[in-house]
């Protein structure tokens, strides 16, 4: 009880697993499957009956209060806590795939606030609290270990930068600091911190709240938590077309039939483009893919995530021993999810600069997913020129630690008409002002 | 690789070229602040066949318009702009 996590954490056990106000508490029937815990569990394994889904089918209906396009964690999260902090639960999440298909599921997971914009930095923060307290909220372990987050700086540029970062992130009561070559052998033993390396390292930033969570369990805990509420998650319905009359939205397509709606929130990552035409609703996006990949599950040997801007890489190990690399995006717009050799030669070579120790691990899978870029490397988050149709997209690189935050956020926006002041910079009419955000803080972007 | 078939070097890799985004028609006239970022910062993002310009930066250095399709990356025209 000592420190000030311990303490949260035991709050956050004894407020019980599920938040909200009392009457949305009453509100809300039991998720189905009932809770999870080490009883039910016990129960089951004497039992041997099967667990059953925990989130049902329903039959789409003619007409919902919100409809959500895009069943990931940002869809699922928005829909949670539009029905835990403002009562609305007769939602419908549209999903072309499976919840979780698309970005949710194909991110490296990684969790951090140390952003360089005071703005960013504010943002990202209320997401890793979140996080902090995500299993317990929602009766579902996600897995998010904050063994820290450590990025490195090859050259005196990017020293300077992290130097500026590690500044405004103490300004900003984050853990966040720079340190030396030495601190980061104790950290990262078999990392080659020698100055007879290929790219040198001259120091580090290091973020000890950083970590990593297993981002299914997210997705599939948020649709746990939003099914028990009574939002419908309707999983193989398309979306193909939104009807807007008068310049309010009235209802949307989709190839399951017609629904009527006030409200559309698009939460739909890589394909956010394409969505926000069909309201009218242009938006400064082009999509690329991020390429990622992993090894063989081996004995856990990497404790913190390590992170190289000069090098386009960044590194974890998952709790079931699988490295996890991820890099830039590709230099070209597309929207193709297909691996590249080329990719894979150019991450190993990268990778084994940092720690040859790994030359003889081998990659057992590649992937891409989708990310929707803008121009200054922030979220587009807030409502549109179209009455009653609201954006969540531009997540490019970073929207895997925002989930949780930016479906809190985009609720209060949805439910109150109101722009919360965490979200304020993040609106889409900031392009044609010129107030741009410039996060050069975010993944994939050179220093 | 994306192999482009440069009407001046040849077949080479796409690592040779940079991409500068898909064609959008500048702004007629003298724009409006508003007008000009909207040029700068706004594009369309359709999946399927896009007009783009590259540019052959490791070869010839000369700005290519290419017919693409973005989620096959087959390409179907590619001209150098101005001419040979």
């Amino acid at each position: 009880m000592n420190s000030p996590w311990a303490r949260r954490r035991f709050l956050n056990r004894k407020r019980g697993s599920f938040g909200g106000t009392p009457e949305v508490r009453r509100l809300r029937r039991r998720p189905a499957g009932g809770k999870f815990s080490a009883l039910s569990l016990l129960r089951r394994g004497i039992s041997g009956e099967d667990w059953p889904r925990v989130w049902r089918r329903h039959e789409l209906a003619e007409s919902y209060d919100v409809v959500i396009v895009g069943g990931g964690l940002h869809g699922l999260a928005t829909a949670h806590y539009l029905a835990q902090n403002h009562g609305i639960t007769n939602v419908g999440v549209l999903e072309k795939s499976y919840i979780g298909s698309g970005a949710s599921g194909r991110n490296t997971a990684i969790v951090r606030s140390n952003y360089l914009t005071p703005e960013g930095v504010a943002f990202y923060d209320r997401s890793v609290r979140l996080f902090e307290n995500l299993s317990a909220d929602l009766n579902f372990n996600i897995m998010f270990e904050q063994r820290g987050h450590l990025t490195l700086a090859h050259s005196d540029a990017s020293l300077r930068t992290m130097r500026w970062r590690a500044e405004v992130n103490k300004v900003h009561g984050i853990d966040s600091e720079v340190i030396g070559p030495d601190e980061i052998r104790k950290l990262v033993p078999f990392m080659d911190v020698s100055l007879d390396a290929r790219y040198p390292i001259l120091g580090a930033l290091w973020h000890p709240p950083g970590g990593i969570a297993r981002h299914d369990a997210v997705v599939w805990a948020y649709a746990r938590a939003a099914d028990a509420a009574g939002v419908h998650i309707h999983m193989n319905t398309e979306v193909t077309g939104i009807d807007v009359e008068r310049g309010k939205v009235t209802g949307v397509r989709t190839s399951a039939g017609r629904i009527s709606t006030p409200i559309v929130v698009n939460c739909t990552a890589g394909w956010s483009s394409i969505i926000s035409d069909m309201a009218g609703v242009k938006m400064p996006i082009h999509t690329r893919p991020l390429q990622a990949a992993v090894t063989e599950p081996v004995k856990s040997f990497l404790d913190p995530v390590v992170v190289s801007g000069s090098l386009h890489v960044y590194i974890s190990q998952t709790a079931r021993g699988e490295l996890v690399f991820g890099a830039a995006t590709d230099p070209y717009a597309s929207y193709s999810t297909r691996g590249s050799l080329e990719f894979i030669e150019g991450l190993a070579g990268h990778v084994l600069a940092l720690m040859p120790a790994l030359s003889k691990m081998r990659i057992l899978r590649q992937w891409a997913g989708l990310c929707d870029m803008t121009p200054d490397f922030s979220p587009i988050i807030g409502p549109t020129h179209v009455d009653g149709f609201y954006v969540d997209v531009g997540w490019g690189t970073y929207g895997f630690k925002a989930g949780p935050v930016a479906g809190e956020q985009i609720a209060e926006v949805v439910a109150t008409g109101t722009i919360p002041e965490l979200i304020a910079p993040f609106q889409l009419d900031r392009f044609e002002k010129g107030a741009l955000t410039g996060e050069k803080g975010a993944a994939a972007v050179g220093h | 690789m994306l192999v482009i078939e440069c009407p001046w070097c040849g077949p080479r890799n796409s690592s040779e070229f940079s991409f500068s985004g898909t064609k959008k028609p500048r702004p007629t006239g003298p724009p409006t602040p508003a007008q000009w970022r909207r040029y700068l910062y706004e594009q369309d993002n359709l999946a399927g066949l896009t007009r783009e310009r590259w540019f052959h930066v490791d070869g010839c250095r000369r700005f290519l318009d290419i017919e693409r399709h973005n989620v096959t990356n087959q390409i179907n025209q590619i001209e150098i702009v101005g001419g040979r």
